[in-house]
């Protein structure tokens, strides 16, 4: 079996160990299903891991349609986290998935704590997963409906309740861009038993037309991702790596192996890629390969001397 | 088959008026697909390999010819996507991404009606190429713009081709009467009736449709991400309750969620998912 370009192996730490990655490319969250759609088109133990689509206790039916605009350099979408809910994804889905090889990170959501512990304590189970990622980016429907990751003490207590229940699982908490100050949110995270955090899901944009004078997705508000938030991206992770000891996932208008340096530059472990998906299901596997192409050119030995060497 | 094709362009070509066209033949050279791999209302995902990320979305076509040489989409310039590639030379290279979806029913025997609104002419080449007794097609085709920007003369052979030029407020109606009496005609003789257009004519075609109990495929255009099911953009409302024991609903409508319209569709019964 070809094993990829060893020097790309990672292994980030974390409470309980490391957890081990073929290389630090992994599939962002909403834009690689649940795995098996993007399974004709290449091999998923070829990825670093791939992260699921949302999964939320119940199921969820989403948003009104338009879900997707294109913009300069972007993707707005509101799909509203539609998905099938944890126990079809756990009869039905992760059953298709290979045993072995293959990391799959489950990402999940939820209104409450309690959902939240839930979740986690139904997915620490499964030993097909490998990490769970919480998506802070929801409403705190106890707190009035503020995003728990726009609040430093509801950040916390979502990430302490979902540790209390994720067994053997490392916890990775996804943060939100649209926030005034992003190191304090990383470090209630953090401080409240977070073992990597990932950054950022997309940012709250809007698109309208002159013409019909409406947006452009049916909700009006979505979510901005794609090269054009890459810039944001990066000074969050940069701004986050410094602000905790607990290591970084970068997200983020990724494209290409040099945009992949970029978040390692900053100080990221490992990053995802989300958008980049649809311009080609085949894509991101290519990405290790050119990674390491990429890194010989540059000189770049490994990715442990390059990682957070930014010269200020 | 699911696969990712890089085509070269072999051209671009304007259709009707040469000078300010906005609709184009994308002849591409063959992606391999033997008659096997495609079927007609089935859809490519298009992207030129020099689209950087300023356009991070491929576009959705519907496939429109096939032979041994060629890939032939038509398409229509609408925005920015569409406008890049209509100034596609020879030689480019495009990326396929397909076929995906499903595709329309097909049955030699039975008198079969299509019915499009606009582009929706697409699909019907490739259906009317494919045939096996062409005679027994009939395809009733609405326009706005000049007949001459649509290849409608590449049709042949059908047993009935009929064209409404939309010139006029009323015109619209003289179209709808046509199709509402060809509809019930069919519906008399147990036809299948396939319908590809705008969502308003899809919804007057159902209606229709349900007024004599005819059996309607439609094809649904909604925007599109992946194109392989996996963001959940262009779904639609399924009815868990229907369909027959001649075609039962797929299992995933009876899961009470929408369901993507690019691996589940894009060509649907009428009366199995929500247009409204
Ligand atoms: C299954 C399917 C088959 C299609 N077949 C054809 C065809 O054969 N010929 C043809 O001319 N057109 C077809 N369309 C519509 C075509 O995809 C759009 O006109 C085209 O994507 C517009 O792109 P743009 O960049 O010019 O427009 P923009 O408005 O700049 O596009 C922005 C985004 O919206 C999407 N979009 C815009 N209009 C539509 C639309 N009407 N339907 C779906 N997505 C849209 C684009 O794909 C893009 O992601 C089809 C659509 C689907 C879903
Ligand atoms: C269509 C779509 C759906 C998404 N769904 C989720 C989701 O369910 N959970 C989540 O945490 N992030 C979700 N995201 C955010 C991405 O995982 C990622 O954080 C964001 O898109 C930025 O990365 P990118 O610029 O590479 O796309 C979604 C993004 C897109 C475009």
């Amino acid at each position: 079996m070809d094993s990829g370009p060893d020097k790309l192996a990672i292994a980030i730490p974390w409470a309980r160990g490391l957890l081990g990655l073929r290389n630090p490319v992994l599939a962002a969250s909403g834009t690689f299903g649940y795995g098996v759609e993007y399974m004709p088109y290449g091999d998923l133990a070829k990825l670093g891991a791939f992260v699921t689509k949302g999964i939320s206790l119940r199921p969820m039916p989403g948003n009104p349609l338009p879900r997707v605009a294109e913009t300069p350099c972007g993707l707005l979408n509101s799909i509203g986290l539609q998905n099938c809910g944890v126990e079809r994804f756990i009869s039905e889905y992760l059953p298709c998935l290979p045993d072995k090889g293959v990391k799959v990170i489950a990402n999940i959501y939820a209104h409450n704590l309690e959902e939240f512990a839930e979740l986690a304590g139904i997915l620490s189970a499964e030993t097909k997963l490998a990490a769970l990622e919480v998506n802070i980016s929801c409403p705190n429907v106890e707190a009035g409906g503020l995003l728990f990751g726009q609040d430093p003490q509801s950040a916390g207590q979502v990430t302490a309740a979902v540790k209390k229940r994720s067994g053997t699982l490392p916890v990775i908490v996804k943060l939100t861009p649209n926030v005034t100050d992003i190191s304090e949110i990383a470090k209630a995270c953090a401080d409240s038993g977070a073992d990597m955090i990932s950054c950022v899901n997309t940012l709250s944009a809007m698109a309208v037309d002159v013409r019909s004078r409406k947006p452009l997705l049916g909700k009006g508000i979505g979510g901005l991702s794609g090269a054009a938030i890459k810039p944001v991206a990066l000074r969050c992770v940069w701004q986050v790596a410094r602000a905790v000891s607990i290591p970084v996932i970068g997200i983020g208008g990724i494209n290409t192996a040099e945009d992949i340096l970029e978040f390692i530059l900053v100080g990221a472990w490992a990053v995802q890629v989300g958008t980049a998906n649809f311009s080609g299901p085949d894509m991101i596997f290519r990405l290790p390969t050119e990674l390491a192409s990429r890194m010989d050119e540059l000189g770049i030995a490994s990715l442990e001397s390059f990682r957070g060497s930014l010269q200020m | 088959m699911l696969t990712i094709t890089d085509c070269s362009v072999l051209k671009a070509a304007p259709l009707g008026d040469r000078q300010a066209s906005k609709f184009f033949l994308l002849r591409l050279n063959a992606p391999g697909w033997t008659a096997e791999e495609w079927r007609p209302g089935q859809f490519v995902m298009v992207r030129p390999v020099a689209w950087e990320s300023d356009l991070p979305l491929p576009r959705p076509f519907s496939i429109c010819e096939v032979n041994k040489e060629e890939l032939g989409l038509f398409f229509q310039v609408m925005g920015k996507g569409t406008a890049r590639l209509g100034t596609l030379r020879a030689g480019d290279t495009v990326r396929v991404l397909g076929p995906l979806g499903n595709f329309f029913a097909m049955e030699a025997d039975r008198p079969t009606l299509m019915l499009a609104g606009g582009m929706g002419l697409a699909p019907f080449l490739g259906y009317a190429h494919r045939h096996p007794k062409p005679q027994n097609l009939s395809l009733l085709f609405g326009h706005r713009p000049a007949l001459d920007s649509y290849p409608f003369e590449r049709l042949r052979g059908l047993g009935l081709l009929k064209n409404y030029h939309e010139q006029k407020p009323g015109d619209l109606r003289i179209f709808l009467q046509a199709v509402d009496e060809s509809i019930q005609d069919n519906a008399r003789r147990n036809g299948l009736i396939l319908a590809c257009g705008p969502m308003p004519f899809l919804r007057a075609v159902r209606d229709m449709g349900k007024k004599y109990g005819a059996s309607i495929q439609i094809s649904m255009e909604n925007r599109m991400a992946c194109g392989i099911g996996a963001c959940q953009a262009c779904v639609v409302k399924p009815f868990v309750e229907g369909g027959s024991a001649d075609r039962p609903l797929p299992p995933v409508f009876r899961q009470g969620l929408p369901v993507p319209v690019c691996t589940c569709g894009p060509v649907f019964w009428a009366d199995t998912v929500d247009l409204d």
